[in-house]
C-alpha cells in the first residue's frame, strides 16, 4: 500500500509567510509537495471558521503562520491571530478537535528556509497521525442534509 | 455564467521542468466556467500577454487566472494588461506555480497535480471577484511640521523648497530646538550655532513656510491628503506686528532671577524675555508664571518702555484651524532630570551636572562665556569625571535601551574641557565605547590618545562629597573590578535620552502609535523608518528613538520627500482592498448589529459610527462604516465581526471559503 499522503492547507499572510516562501522557492529549497497555500492579506484576517471549513472539507492537517510579533505590516494583526487562536484552541480541545493538526507558525519573509522546515515537519508529523477520518465523528453531521421545501 | 481564461506559463523552463504545463491547461480547461485554457512558454512577454489580450477580446473572458510566478513579481503586469483589453484588472487572479511549485518540489505527478490545485483554487475564487476601481482621495498640498528643533527645520525647509506650503509649529518661542543649546558638534567640533542659525534665518524668511512659535497642537481629525488640525497659539502678550525686537523690555524687566530654560538653569532670564539672543523669531514672550503683574496686578514696567506700544496684556490664547495635507512630527527627545539620579547627588551637589547643562557651559554663548567654571562657585574644575549610560542600559532605571549620542558628546566634552583647561585631567567612566559612525572611532579615539581622556571601564557606585570634593566611587573592570576613586571637582553625567513629556498625549491626538518608552513607533523598523501607521503622518528626528545631528537631518529629508511624494499628486489612488460593511434593503439596513468589536480591532481608527435616518430625521439604526481613506485593508475587523457583516474586497468570505472548498473538493 502506498504511503498516506496528508492533504494540508497553509494559511498565510500576504507580507511575511507568502514572501518567505517565495523566497524558499527563489533559494530553490526543495519541500514536501502536499502542501497548498491560500493567501490573506494579514494573518488577522484569517477566521478560524475556515480552519473547521478545511477540516470538513478533509484536510489531515493545517498550518497558520504569519508575521513575527512585532513585524506586522498592519501593526498588530497578528497578534489578534494570537489571541484570538488561543481561544480557539480551547474551544477545539473542549470539542474534541485535534490541535495537533494546527501547525500555528511565524515566518518572516527571510525565513525561507524555516518556511521549508515547517511544512517538511508538519506533513511527517501528519502523517504519523494519519488521515483525519475523526473529525466527521466529531462534527456529527448528519449524513444528508434535509432541506424542507 | 462566468467565462474564465487560464493561461499556464512555462517561464522558460523554470515551471514546465517539473510541472506538465500542457496538462494543467488541458485540465483547467475542463472546470465549469472556463472558456479558453492555454499554455505557453513566457505569459509576461509582449505576446504572452498579446494572447490574454486577445482572449478577453475574442472570448468575451469575465475574469482571467495567470499560473506563472509569485503574484509579488508580475500581478501589476497582468492586472495591467487585463486593463489594457477592457477587463477590470481587480478580476485578474495569479497561480503562483513557480515559487510555491515547479521551484520547491522534484518533477514527479504530485508537483503536477499540485499546480493543477492551485489553479483550480483561483479558478473558483475569481468566479466571485467583483469589479472594483482604485479609490480617489483628493490632496491638500499643504504640509504641518511640529516640532522646530533641526529635524523640523529640515524637514520644512525640503518641503518648503519643492514649492509646496509648510507650516511650522513650535511650542517654545524660538525654533532651534536642542541643538542651538549645543557648544560644539561631534565628530568635526564646529560650533553648532554656527551651522543652526543660519537655518533657522531661512525658515524663518522663506516664503513658503508659515512659522508659528509658542504653539501646540491641540486636536487632529480626518486622514491622508485631508487632515484638519487645530493648533493653540499661546499667548505671547505681545502684538507681533508692532514689535521690532528692539530689546529695551527685556533689559528693564525687574523680575531677573528665573532659571532660564535655554541655559539649563545655570542662567537667569527675565519675566518677559527672548530665549536666547539668535532667537528666531526674535521677539519676546511674557512669562505670565512669573511676571509681577500677572501675579500682583501691578508693574507694566514693560508696557512703559516699549517704544511701540506692542505689550498686551489682555491677550488671549488662540485656536486656529488648519487644513493640510501631511504631517511631519519632529518633536525631539528629552534628558532624564533630576530625582532620577540620587546615587550620583544630582540636585543635591551643584557640582554634578547633566551633558546639556555641560554644553551651555562649554558654548561661547553660555552663562560663563564658554569658560569651564563649576556652577557651586565659579572656580575651574581641575578635575573632571564624565558618567556614561547614566540611566542608560539600565532596565533597573526602565531604560534598558542605549541613548546612541553619549558616548561620542561625552568624548567631546572631555575634549573641550582638555582644550580649554589645560593641565586639567578628565576621566570617563563607560559600559562600552558605542561610536559607530563615519569619523566616530577617530574621534574617541583622539581624545584617548591625543587629549589624554582616561577611559576606565566600570560603573560608579556612588558620588558624595568630602572635604569639599566630589567622591566618584566606581570599579574598574578592565582590572578586576579594582574600586577606585576619584576625587573630582565636577561630574558630568551622560543621562538618558527619553521621550519627551506629553509624547503620550501626542501620539493619542494623532492616532499614531508609540513604544514602550514613548517613543513614537516608525511603520516597519527596517523599510518603513520614517512613516508611521497612520498614513499621511511622518517621522523625523529623536522623537523615534535618540540619535545625533547627521541622522536627524538625514531622517527629516527622508520624510519631506515622503510627503514631497504626496504632494505630487492631485488626487490618491489606492488599491480597494479595504473593508466594506454591508448595506441592505429596507427595514434591516445592515446586517452590522452595531457591535463595534471592529472598532477596537481596527488598528487605524478606520471604522467609524454611522447614524441611519428615516425621513422624519430619526435615528433608526447605528452601524459601523470603514473610511476608504484609512482603511490598509488587513483585514483584522472581518475576522472580528460577529455578524459577518463587515468584508474585505478582494478576500471576501464567498471567496477564501470557496478556495478552501476548490482545494479539497476533487473534480
Amino acid at each position: 500500500m502506498a504511503e498516506f499522503e496528508p492533504k494540508i492547507v497553509a494559511f498565510v499572510c500576504n507580507w511575511c509567510t507568502y514572501a518567505g516562501a517565495d523566497l524558499t522557492g527563489t533559494s530553490r529549497i526543495k519541500y514536501a509537495s502536499n502542501v497548498r497555500i491560500i493567501r490573506f492579506p494579514c494573518t488577522g484576517r484569517i477566521d478560524y471558521m475556515l480552519l473547521l471549513k478545511a477540516f470538513d472539507e478533509g484536510a489531515d492537517g493545517i498550518i497558520v503562520s504569519g508575521c513575527h510579533p512585532n513585524d506586522c505590516h498592519y501593526t498588530s494583526g497578528n497578534f489578534h491571530a494570537r489571541r484570538r487562536w488561543i481561544m480557539f484552541r480551547s474551544l477545539c480541545d473542549f470539542t474534541g478537535i485535534d490541535t495537533e493538526r494546527i501547525k500555528f507558525s511565524w515566518v518572516s519573509a527571510a525565513e525561507g528556509a524555516k518556511w521549508a522546515e515547517i511544512v517538511n515537519t508538519t506533513v511527517a508529523s501528519i502523517r504519523e497521525l494519519g488521515p483525519y477520518t475523526d473529525y466527521k465523528k466529531v462534527a456529527k453531521y448528519p449524513e444528508k442534509e434535509v432541506i424542507h421545501g | 455564467m462566468s467565462k474564465i481564461g487560464v493561461f499556464v506559463c512555462h517561464c522558460g523552463e523554470n515551471i514546465s521542468a517539473t510541472v506538465d504545463c500542457a496538462k494543467v491547461a488541458e485540465t483547467a480547461g475542463t472546470y465549469d466556467g472556463v472558456a479558453f485554457s492555454v499554455d505557453y512558454k513566457y505569459m509576461c512577454s509582449d505576446p504572452g500577454q498579446n494572447i490574454i489580450k486577445n482572449a478577453i477580446k475574442e472570448k468575451g473572458l469575465t475574469g482571467v487566472v495567470v499560473a506563472s510566478c509569485s503574484p509579488r513579481m508580475h500581478e501589476p503586469t497582468f492586472r495591467k494588461a487585463c486593463a489594457e483589453a477592457g477587463l477590470n484588472p481587480f478580476m485578474c487572479e495569479m497561480a503562483n506555480l513557480r515559487e510555491h511549485c515547479s521551484w520547491v518540489h522534484e518533477k514527479n505527478e504530485a508537483t503536477t497535480e499540485k499546480a493543477i490545485d492551485l489553479v483550480r483554487i483561483l479558478v473558483e475564487k475569481v468566479k466571485y471577484n467583483h469589479s472594483l476601481n482604485e479609490i480617489k482621495v483628493p490632496v491638500t498640498k499643504t504640509a504641518l511640521v511640529i516640532g522646530g528643533g533641526i529635524a523640523g527645520i529640515q524637514a520644512s525647509l525640503d518641503i518648503a523648497n519643492t514649492g509646496h506650503k509648510v507650516i511650522l509649529i513650535e511650542r517654545d518661542p524660538s525654533i532651534g530646538g536642542h541643538m542651538s543649546q549645543l557648544s560644539e558638534t561631534f565628530p568635526t567640533l564646529d560650533c553648532s550655532q554656527c551651522i543652526l542659525t543660519p537655518r533657522m534665518v531661512e525658515v524663518a524668511q522663506h516664503p513658503n513656510i508659515t512659522l508659528y512659535t509658542y504653539a501646540e497642537l491641540e486636536s487632529l481629525e480626518g486622514f491622508i491628503g485631508n487632515f484638519k488640525a487645530k493648533i493653540r497659539r499661546k499667548s505671547k502678550s505681545i502684538d507681533e506686528k508692532l514689535c521690532t525686537g528692539c530689546g529695551q523690555c527685556t533689559t528693564k524687566c525687574p523680575v531677573k532671577k528665573i532659571p532660564s530654560e535655554f541655559n539649563e538653569g545655570l542662567g537667569k532670564r527675565t519675566a518677559i524675555y527672548v530665549p536666547f539672543p539668535q532667537a528666531v523669531p526674535n521677539k519676546p514672550v511674557i512669562d505670565r508664571g512669573n511676571c509681577t503683574y500677572y501675579i500682583k496686578g501691578k508693574c507694566k514696567v514693560c508696557e512703559i518702555v516699549c517704544p511701540t506700544g506692542a505689550i498686551r496684556f489682555d491677550q488671549e490664547d488662540q485656536i486656529m484651524e488648519v487644513e493640510v495635507g501631511a504631517i511631519v512630527v519632529a518633536t525631539g527627545f528629552t534628558v532624564k532630570q533630576p530625582d532620577f539620579f540620587p546615587e550620583y547627588g544630582y540636585g543635591k551637589y551643584a557640582d554634578v551636572i547633566t551633558g546639556l547643562q555641560f554644553e551651555r557651559l562649554a558654548s561661547a554663548s553660555g552663562p560663563t562665556l564658554g569658560e569651564i567654571r563649576r556652577p557651586s562657585d565659579g572656580k575651574i574644575p581641575e578635575k573632571i569625571v564624565f558618567l556614561a549610560c547614566a540611566g542608560s542600559r539600565d532596565p533597573a532605571k526602565g531604560i534598558p535601551y542605549c541613548s546612541k549620542i553619549c558616548c561620542m558628546y561625552i568624548a567631546k566634552h572631555a575634549m573641550l574641557y582638555q582644550h580649554k583647561v589645560h593641565g586639567g585631567k578628565s576621566y570617563v567612566f563607560y559600559m562600552d565605547i558605542r561610536a559607530g559612525g563615519k569619523q566616530y572611532e577617530e574621534f574617541v579615539r583622539r581624545a584617548i590618545e591625543d587629549d589624554g581622556v582616561n577611559y576606565i571601564r566600570g560603573r560608579v557606585s556612588k558620588i558624595y562629597e568630602k572635604n569639599g570634593k566630589l567622591i566618584v566611587s566606581g570599579a574598574d573592570t578592565l582590572l578586576n573590578a579594582m574600586p577606585v576613586e576619584i576625587e573630582a571637582d565636577m561630574v558630568v553625567l551622560a543621562t538618558a535620552g527619553v521621550a519627551n513629556e506629553g509624547a503620550e498625549e501626542l501620539a493619542q491626538k494623532m492616532h499614531i502609535s508609540y513604544d514602550p518608552y514613548k517613543f513614537f513607533a516608525e511603520a516597519h523598523p527596517k523599510l518603513k523608518p520614517v512613516e508611521t501607521n497612520t498614513a499621511g503622518i511622518f517621522l523625523a528626528g529623536a522623537c523615534q528613538a535618540p540619535r545625533d545631528i547627521p541622522e536627524s537631518v538625514a531622517m527629516a529629508s527622508g520624510a519631506a520627500v515622503k510627503v514631497a511624494g504626496l504632494f505630487s499628486q492631485d488626487e490618491l489612488t489606492r488599491e480597494p482592498i479595504i473593508a466594506v460593511v454591508n448595506r441592505q434593503a429596507p427595514p434591516v439596513y445592515s446586517s452590522c448589529v452595531g457591535c463595534f468589536l471592529c472598532v477596537s480591532a481596527c488598528p487605524y481608527q478606520a471604522i467609524e459610527k454611522e447614524e441611519i435616518k428615516n425621513r422624519n430625521g430619526e435615528v433608526i439604526k447605528l452601524v459601523a462604516k470603514v473610511n476608504p481613506g484609512l482603511c490598509q485593508g488587513c483585514g483584522t475587523c472581518v475576522a472580528f465581526c460577529r455578524t459577518k457583516s463587515i468584508d474585505i474586497q478582494g478576500y471576501t468570505h464567498e471567496q477564501m471559503y470557496t478556495e478552501v472548498m476548490a482545494l479539497l473538493n476533487e473534480y
